[in-house]
């Protein structure tokens, strides 16, 4: 999928107006800077298995929620901030290599259904082993000791680092043989099986590279909140929430899922802010509206004014 | 012996519970292709309504029943042939979504208006002894109910015009167009029927277990489980489905504890999916 010099500018615009947030604007500005840096990060990973392969995958919230757990763990054990955020994201990558050889045999709906179970499984698991995980009580991380001001800057720079990791990440698949062969699956994936690519390895590294930005995203909150439960980690909206904010910004492109996360958070911000008790049924509207009237996404709207302008272009 | 006695019974009165519960969530994914994130949400209105009528009027949920299924048909109808008939055809990640969205709105409603607090229609009915096993009244009342209004629905599938188009689509959509079938309108009275079989498991819920918008997504899991286990699209697949899950429940929750019988339930799903992908008694070729 090309994504035109617009969709690099805005991509360029939108990182540097978040980057540049602690400079013109107050901690709440910065704060959801940072929201939307995460989310970011997270529909980008979603966009490997969801946008190139094709696969409706629903288990952000999973590897999100057991960043967050590895992350908390690890820090409570006296590992340094940074190493256990290290090792959140190894180890959940690892995670998702093995789930994704089981459940990546699956296809369409059962697929869906079976990694949606994923995040119960995990949510389930972590609430019961309260040994390891403080179970329904939740964990409390060492929080740092800086001004606000300062912890909030910080996690803003390690979410957009995230962020950029994952765009970078996304530019090179999409220039590979790997991104190359996910498309093929997303189109005919017996076909593509045909001509020999390796389906089953070029998904598994799809679902992982999904997997990795979401376990670093996961484990960075849980030390930027300093407390995690298993209902906030694991959560089904959630799951739901990521990739529908890649499918608001185009699916299968490099800047849509950042661009559909920043436009999807900024509106939740204006709904919590001005209509608290029927925020959740605007949102809903707003899915609904996306599906029958954006399916390509926001950046189907600039291709189509392109080609309108351009005549005879390439739409 | 004793214990597992009681354990196989309060297995299958959970497991007829769930057949009831999963049966029309069932039909819609095996009919139209689409999983209905509404469905834990539709169970929870039939209950509210129920509740509401009980408490207020003091109406009973028997008499409720078929006022709860006709109006969860009617809006099942209206909500498929207006809204999701459009996009039926849609790869999975769109008609998800698009459920997912109307589920939104939905619970913020009945949130909004009936407010989260647990409430449950109390009937004090008492219980009854079987040698060692002891079973409150009500809830035998509501397997038996669960039992009744899943056969109905198998008599309506095999019986009548309607059935029969409703499985001729199922098996061929193209067919059943050129032997004059109009598969939207099947389509709609497919959803209809679902969200009829959502209302009244509701009605039956609201007498047996509290209430509230929380649970929504338990059940709709719930349905999940039973769907993939039993095997997709038939009230068969449901029945055995529900009570495989209700007899894998209580005894987990007996060897396990209560806390891991979803967990189990969730296991179960996942190895059924991986091992017979067409559920236990699903038909190859027809997943």
């Amino acid at each position: 999928m090309k994504s035109g010099p617009l969709a690099y500018a805005l991509l360029a615009a939108g990182l540097l107006v978040l980057a540049s947030t602690p400079l013109w604007a107050d901690n709440y500005v910065v704060r959801t800077a940072a929201i939307v840096a995460m989310y970011g990060a997270l529909a980008t990973s979603w966009n490997f298995i969801g946008g190139f392969t094709g696969y409706p995958s629903f288990s952000t919230a999973a590897f999100f929620g057991l960043g967050c757990y590895v992350g908390a763990i690890c820090q409570r054990a006296g590992v340094p901030m940074m190493l256990a955020w290290l090792v959140a994201t190894l180890m959940v990558g690892a995670f998702a290599c093995l789930l994704g050889a089981i459940i990546l045999r699956l296809r369409g709906h059962y697929f869906a259904i079976g990694s949606i179970a994923v995040v119960e499984v995990c949510r389930l698991v972590v609430s019961s082993w309260s040994s390891l995980t403080g179970g329904g009580d939740g964990l409390n991380l060492p929080l740092l000791t800086w001004a606000p001001e300062q912890v909030m800057r910080f996690f803003l720079f390690v979410m957009l680092g995230i962020l950029v990791l994952s765009l970078i990440a996304t530019a090179l698949v999409d220039r590979a043989r790997l991104g190359f062969g996910l498309r093929c699956i997303h189109q005919n994936e017996d076909a593509a099986a045909m001509v020999g690519i390796n389906t089953t390895l070029y998904k598994v590294a799809a679902y992982t590279l999904s997997a990795v930005f979401c376990a670093a995203a996961g484990a960075a909150y849980a030390s930027w909140t300093g407390y995690i439960d298993p209902t906030e980690s694991f959560q089904i909206l959630m799951t739901v929430k990521v990739p529908v904010m890649a499918m608001l910004g185009g699916a299968g492109t490099l800047a849509g899922p950042f661009l559909g996360a920043a436009a999807f958070v900024l509106l939740e911000e204006v709904f919590w802010a001005n209509f608290l008790d029927w925020n959740r049924a605007i949102l809903g509207v707003v899915i609904v509206l996306l599906v029958f009237f954006l399916p390509g996404g926001l950046l189907s709207l600039a291709r189509k004014a392109k080609a309108k302008a351009g005549s005879g272009g390439p739409a | 012996m004793a214990i597992y006695s009681q354990i196989l019974a309060n297995g299958l009165m959970l497991g007829a519970l769930y057949a009831c519960l999963a049966v029309g969530f069932s039909l819609v994914w095996g009919v139209l292709n689409v999983i209905n994130m509404l469905h834990g949400s539709f169970i929870i209105l039939g209950g509210y309504l129920t509740y509401f009528a009980w408490h207020s009027w003091g109406i009973h949920p028997v008499v409720m029943l078929p006022v709860v299924g006709a109006f969860m048909f009617a809006l099942g109808y209206a909500l498929q042939k207006t809204v999701i008939n459009r996009v039926v055809s849609a790869p999975v990640l769109t008609t998800l979504t698009l459920t997912f969205g109307l589920d939104m709105i939905l619970y913020n409603v009945m949130t909004y208006w009936f407010t989260a607090t647990p409430r449950r229609v109390q009937l004090d009915l008492g219980s009854v002894s079987l040698g060692p096993v002891t079973l409150p009244v009500d809830r035998l009342v509501g397997t038996g109910l669960a039992l009744v209004l899943t056969l109905m629905l198998y008599l309506v599938m095999r019986g009548s015009n309607i059935g029969r188009a409703i499985v001729a689509v199922r098996m061929d959509r193209s067919a059943a167009e050129l032997m004059g079938i109009r598969t939207e309108r099947i389509y709609a009275i497919t959803f209809g029927i679902g969200a009829l079989m959502a209302g009244v498991a509701g009605v039956v819920f609201a007498s047996v277990f509290p209430i509230t918008t929380n649970v929504t997504g338990t059940y709709l899991g719930k349905a999940f489980v039973v769907c993939v286990v039993g095997g997709l699209g038939s009230v068969p697949g449901a029945l055995v489905g529900g009570l495989v899950l209700g007899l894998v429940e209580s005894l987990a929750g007996h060897w396990f504890g209560p806390q891991q019988a979803i967990t189990a339930g969730f296991v179960l799903m996942l190895v059924i999916l991986l091992t017979r992908p067409t559920g236990l008694v699903g038909v190859r070729g027809y997943e």
